[in-house]
This record gives C-alpha cells, structure tokens and sequence, in this order.
C-alpha cells in the first residue's frame, strides 16, 4: 500500500494501435463459436439467452467495424503517465471556454473509458449542446488500472483508496488545482473515495450509484415506500444476479481464463450485469432496438476493447481488491466520511432508485439531488445529453470562477 | 414434475464413441489459449493458479491419451434407458455373488460416472478385494440428465426429487426390489430425495456429505437459544463458506451465462472445474505440478473427468443442476419435504468441506443406523480412495442385506 501521495511521471501523448493479427485471431475464434443448448426458460433467470448471444455473435462477425475502437478513441487527445507504478491511459479535453470547471470521470465494471465518450463533447463544448459557455468543463477520464489501455497493477493493494490518490495526483499533474469528480458503479467507489480522501483541489462529488448503500443497506432508512422498494431491489439483485460479484471478488483468475480466452464467454460475462442493462442489450441485439445510445455498435465497442486489450482477468481483479475479504483493503478501518459537498442524481433504471433520505443519511453535505426519467445503471452511456445537463446542474454552485 | 410409471421401455446396450475429429479440434483450442496474467498472490485466494493450469495444459497436449475416456468407460458394462422423457446413461455391473445386495449410487459437481469407477471392483468384486463374497453389490452408476452421456433436460424441473424419482424407475426397471442407495455432493442431494421419497424396494442410504445441513442446521444455527459447542461453530463457518462460492453463486443463479465459459474454453472449463474445494485443489495441484498424485487423483483421471465435460459439451446442462437446486431448495421452505425415515448410514472423510459431527447427521435423518469417520480421503471419496470407500459402503450396509436382491 501507498498510503503517501505518488508523483506522476512524464505525460506523453497516447494513440491506439490494434495489430491486424489481433483482429484476425478473434475473428477467427468468433467464427468457432461452440454454443451451450438454449437455456430453459423466457427470461434471463437462467442468464444471458442463447439468442441475445447468437444475435451479438452474428453481428459481431458479420457487420461489426472492428476498426471503430481505434477511430473513436484516436479522435480524442489521450496521453499515459505513470503513477505509483502503474502506467495510466487517460484522455484529456480541454474546453475552449475560459473558467472552465476540471472534472473527472471514472467508468466502472464491465465498462471503461468507452463508456463515457459521448459525453465529452456536451459537457466541453456545451454551446453546441443546448448549454451556455457557462457551464463548460475540462474533462479527464481515465481508464482504471487492469481496464483498457491502462496497465494492469503488478503488485496487491490497487483498492478504491489507491485509485482515488492515483487519481488526485493525475489532476495535481495536470496543473488543476481546484476540479470536481464524478463516477458511477466501480467510478462511484472511487469518486466517493476521493471524497473520503478529500485531497487539494477537489471540491466536490457527483454520483449516480450510492456507495454506502451497497456496503450497507441495512444502515439507511427503512420507513417510506420508496425507501423500502429500494431496499427490495438491492435484495433481489444480490440473491438473484450478483454471481459475476461474488466470482470476481474472491476468484478473479479463475473467471479470468475464460474471458482472456473466449471472446462469447467474455461477451456473455459482460452483458450479465443487471437486469434493466441485460434487456436494454438484449433489445438491442435481438431487436435491433436500442435504448438510447447503447447501440450495438457502442456495446460491441466496449465489449472489443475487453477483448483487445486482454483484460478479462485484470479488470475482474479490481473486484477482488474492492470487495474480496482477502484482500489487503478488506483488513483496514473504515475511511472517513466525505467533507465536501455531494451531488445525486438517481437513474431510474439502475438497481434500486436511490431515495433523497438515503443520499442525505450517506454524506454530511449533499449539495444537489435529482432523480431523472430515463437512463439506468450505464447512465452516462445510454443517456450522454441527460447525463451532461445532471452534471451542469450539479457542480453550478461549485464554480466560483477560480478554477485553472 | 413426473409421476409417471412408465414401464416396457427398453434398456439398450451403449458404447462410447468420440470422433478423433472432436479431438484435434480439442487439442488445438488448448494450443491456442490465450493465457491471462499470473495471480497476484502466492496462493489459491484469487482461484486457480496460471502455473497450476499451464502445467494441466502442457500434460492435457503432450501427454494425456485421449482415448482413455472411451477405454475405461467402454470396459464396463453401459447402458441408456429413457426415463420420463430422457435418455439416461448408466454403468451396470453385477457381481458373480448370489445374494449381493443392489446399490445406486450418484455422482456430483464437477463429476461424473469417472468418479466411481474404480469403486466397481471392490463392490461387486469383494473376494479380491479384501471382502467376502457375503460384501458383494451390484452395482448401477447413472449419469445425471445434463452430465456426461445422459441427455440433458429440455425443460425445468429436473431438480434433486426429479432426479431421485427416475432413480427409483431405472432400479425397478432393472428388476430390483431390495436395494440400496449413496451419494456425496450433488449425489447426496439425489440420494437424499430418495429417502425421502422412500419408493418401494428402497431399504436404506448412505452419504458422504451431508446435504440436509444448509437447511435444517443453519435455521437452528439463527437460533441464539441454542448453544454451540467450539467445534460446533468452526464447523459452520465452514458450512458457511461452502455456500458463500462464486460457483455456487453463479451456477445456482445464471448457470446459461457461465455456460458459454464452459463451452468454449478448455481451460475456462479447466479452471472452473478445479476451483472446487481447498483440499481437493491442493491435492490436484500436487499431482500436476510435483507428479505426486493423492491416491485416485491422478493427472490422467483428473483429465478423464474434465475431458468428458468438453467431449459431451455439458458445461452449460450440469450449471442448471445448481440452479434447479436452487430453486428447489426456495420452495421448501414453504413446503418442507417428507423427513427421512428409511435408515441412514455417513462417513465423514476427513478432508471433505466440512466434518459433519454425529449429532448434525442425528438431528437431519433420525434413523442414523451407522456414523464413521474414514482415516482418510476428502470430497471425492470415492474417487481418490476406492478402497476405503468400498470399504465403508460394506461396513455401511451390513445390517440392511436380506438376501431378497434380486
């Protein structure tokens, strides 16, 4: 554990270069496909079905661009740097608007940087995007440790901690003395860790998945309807659809060989997250109707970037060191609440619909609360235009003009 | 569910028969394993090892004889019978010995009919094994619909109780009318549906893990009333960590989602496979990587087993056994089943999971006709001690041979 602030190395400009005997050999592996029998029911509760899978598959090998992972992140400036031992992919946008706020975004499992995409350009330029000059944001999104084009930790202790000071220190390196911090899913352990952290500069958080609640829902209220339905939800994701978490948290190589190996088994392990996500793809595949902008194209991109970048095993061991109870986190004290203000917004279609009170029992300061009408667990994603004006909102009265 | 009593359905002869096809295809799937990064621990707590699967590789490529499965299996007498709407595999081997009693016995997760081979001999064979001809079994091995060269289910609800009811079909089917029953892991679950179905003809069980603990013990556990001796808690937390497994989680909730692991990678079905138990990984690991195998769990059985799942493509059918278990295991508690009342027999192995003591086993099946604690072997008994398994299963059932068997 690095409990001391690391120093960032050299930032050096990144573009990404995928061999073509890489694209070959999934292709090749794609077309020997061996497939289990149909599942026996006609839902998802035996997991991911036979035709959602047949459907990617098809769409995969036969009209799939497996140039666009490279097209999509080249037109976007991204540089590495390395920090406490582990070389970090990031990209960085600059908004052409002066007094611009400096935010970070962190994706989360089965994401990365791929996630967030489409929404750099609202949130940079958000005179093109119904917004005012006002509202403009220097964007960082970097790719975790063990995800995409980041390197994978070669030592223990790469927690949520870990990342939140890796991530001060990038935003310190990048000469931001005075940014806030966003995240959902794994993005929100470490946004609400860099809360916790509450390095120089960081003035404030938004999520869009209560931390707190996940590590302990029998601590929040109980008493409204909605507080119970919450907590219903929770219930049911966790007994009914939480095997990737409980697999990845304490066995992530033994799941690893299958997702280094097979690109449909890591395809299926990716599309079983949770249920809304599940039928939003499989819509998407089977029907050729997607929600928002999780296209099939958007989802194989990220789906191909696993692929590519061989990171089955790595991202999945982020788990381990999050949640696992053998690893070295598991053992230290609690971290201290958050101090600066925070910022909500609930999706409704995210696994349980964050109530205000639960958000108001977690963090001493929230700052701002939303609950939006569409979007789910993959906000950012499915609803870039949505996800951007929750942002704007949010960080408003955090701007003071000051920031670098 | 079925009821049926189907009868006058045939019992067909069955051999074993792979395409050396389906083993090029094979072994160039585990020549072109694209190899995750090593673990970042100098242990089994992130799952399976790379060293310890490279080293399964290396000897799966260079040195196993694929044609083993067939050589063992085809040596035994095989049969397929359809059983309330599948076609069931089983090994059927009787003894020589007028008088020897019958006996089903069920294999479990990650295994197969290869578990219990080497038990064959000494069953029905006891005269050179050690025993006496008054020792002797006929022995029935079936596979589970889903697992090997059974058929597997096309629709749900072939759950532990289904399973036990085409159980008790193939034995009257085959003619018996006083026989017996055993099973360890998912074998006990079947088993112990047997007994509590208690068909005609069945006289008694024996177990090798005690599959009625999660249930009726963990209730008793929540109840702060009762006070549990030291070795009475470390036994449940160890019951405790058996059910709290990614596995379990996975197979029991999306068994069609890992399915497709299991399918298309060997050694995503290799590693899923030996992510098992501590004690049997570590004995695994040992054969592998030091070529110092624990009694049965030879490299080459180890990759028997393992083979058999790729060649007949059940990695998908055998997961949905855990989530029909699961499932099965919700509505119970609504609707407990019948209690045991045919007599019970348990060996506890002192490698397995956990070390049920005599009073869990009392307290789950009240008619505990025979409790002993083997001097060795872990989850899979029979497998890796055949000898002492047979040994047991002798001892076992002495009290309940009446020399009706047919």
């Amino acid at each position: 554990m690095s409990a001391e602030a690391p120093t960032a190395t050299e930032i050096r400009p990144f573009q990404v270069d995928v061999p073509g005997e890489a694209l070959d050999d999934l292709r090749r592996r794609l077309a020997a496909v061996r497939r289990p029998t149909k599942e026996l029911v006609d839902d998802r509760s035996q997991g991911v079905q036979l035709a959602t899978i047949e459907a990617l598959v098809a769409y995969w090998t036969s009209e799939y661009d497996f140039g666009r992972v490279e097209e999509r992140l080249n037109a976007l400036p991204q540089f590495k740097t390395e920090i406490d031992g582990v070389e970090i992919h990031f990209i960085h946008v600059k908004s052409a608007h002066e007094n611009a706020l400096p935010l970070i975004v962190t994706h989360g499992w089965p994401g990365s940087v791929i996630e967030q995409l489409d929404i750099i350009g609202p949130l940079t330029d958000p005179t093109s995007h119904g917004g005012s000059a006002e509202d403009a944001f220097d964007v960082v999104v970097p790719s975790l440790p063990g995800y995409g084009f980041s390197a994978e930790p070669g030592d223990l202790g790469w927690d949520l901690g870990r990342c939140a000071r890796a991530w001060a220190e990038l935003m310190r390196s990048l000469g931001y003395t005075r940014y806030v911090a966003q995240g959902g899913d794994v993005g929100a352990g470490v946004t609400d860790a860099m809360g916790r952290l509450g390095p120089e500069g960081l003035v404030g958080i938004h999520t869009n998945l209560l931390v707190p609640a996940l590590n302990n829902p029998a601590a929040l209220p109980a008493s409204t309807e909605q507080e119970r339905a919450a907590l219903a939800a929770i219930k049911t994701f966790q007994t009914s659809g939480n095997g990737y978490f409980v697999e990845q948290s304490t066995r992530p190589q033994t799941i690893g060989y299958a997702l280094l190996d097979s690109p449909v088994a890591l395809a299926a392990w990716i599309a079983d997250h949770d249920t809304d996500a599940y039928y939003k793809i499989a819509s998407a595949f089977v029907d050729d109707k997607p929600s928002g902008n999780l296209t099939r194209d958007h989802l194989l991109d990220n789906i191909t970037l696993y692929w590519l970048t061989g990171t089955g095993a790595s991202a999945a061991r982020s788990y381990w060191e999050a949640y696992g109870p053998d690893a070295p986190g598991a053992k230290q004290q609690p971290p201290p609440d958050v101090r600066i203000p925070v910022a909500f917004t609930t999706f409704p279609g995210e696994i349980w619909r964050t109530p205000r009170s639960w958000v108001e029992a977690s963090y001493p300061d929230v700052s701002y609360f939303n609950e939006v009408d569409k979007g789910g667990h993959f906000a950012a994603w499915e609803e870039p235009e949505l996800f951007s004006q929750e942002l704007r909102a949010a960080f408003r009265s955090l701007r003071d003009g000051r920031s670098a | 569910m079925s009821t049926t009593t189907e009868t006058a359905i045939g019992i067909r002869p069955f051999e074993v028969e792979i395409s050396d096809e389906k083993i090029e295809e094979l072994r160039s799937r585990i020549e072109a394993t694209r190899w995750p990064t090593k673990e970042l621990v100098d242990d089994w707590s992130q799952g399976v090892r790379l060293s310890l699967l490279q080293g399964l590789a290396r000897y799966w490529t260079n040195t196993y004889d694929f044609g083993r499965i067939e050589a063992r299996l085809n040596a035994l007498p095989q049969f397929t019978s359809e059983i309330d709407g599948l076609e069931i595999h089983f090994i059927h081997a009787r003894s020589v010995h007028e008088g020897a009693l019958p006996l089903i016995i069920t294999h479990g997760w990650p295994g197969s009919v290869l578990e219990m081979t080497e038990v064959i001999g000494p069953l029905t064979d006891p005269t050179s094994h050690g025993g006496t001809a008054e020792d002797a079994f006929h022995v029935v091995i079936p596979s589970i619909p889903g697992y090997g060269f059974s058929q597997a289910p096309t629709e749900a609800g072939w759950d532990s109780a289904r399973i036990a009811g085409a159980w008790a079909e193939l034995m009257t089917r085959l003619g018996y009318t006083h026989y017996v029953a055993q099973g360890g892991d998912q074998g006990a679950g079947v088993t112990d549906a047997m007994g509590r179905l208690a068909p005609d003809g069945l006289a008694g069980v024996h177990f090798n893990f005690l599959d009625a603990v999660p249930k009726e013990l963990l209730m008793a556990a929540l109840n702060i009333r009762l006070a549990f001796s030291h070795d009475d808690r470390d036994q449940l937390s160890k019951v405790l960590a058996t059910i709290m497994r990614g596995y379990i989680a996975e197979m029991g909730e999306h068994p069609q989602t890992i399915g497709y692991s299991l399918m298309d990678s060997p050694i995503g079905l290799a590693a899923w496979m030996l992510d098992h138990d501590a004690d049997s990984y570590e004995k695994i690991s040992r054969a592998f990587l030091d070529g110092e195998a624990t009694g049965g769990l030879t490299r080459d059985t180890v990759l028997d087993n393992i083979t058999l799942y790729w060649l007949t493509g059940t990695g998908a059918s055998t997961s949905r056994l855990y989530w029909e278990t699961g499932r099965a295991g919700t509505a119970s508690i609504k609707n407990p089943p019948p209690h045991v009342k045919l007599p019970v027999a348990y060996t506890v192995f002192p490698d397995e999971l956990f070390q049920a003591p005599r009073h869990w086993v009392k307290n789950a099946y009240h008619n505990l006709i025979y409790y002993n604690e083997a001097e060795k072997g872990g989850h899979f008994a029979a497998w890796e001690q055949p000898e002492i398994f047979a040994a047991e299963l002798r001892a076992a059932f002495k009290t309940l041979r009446n020399g009706s068997g047919s």
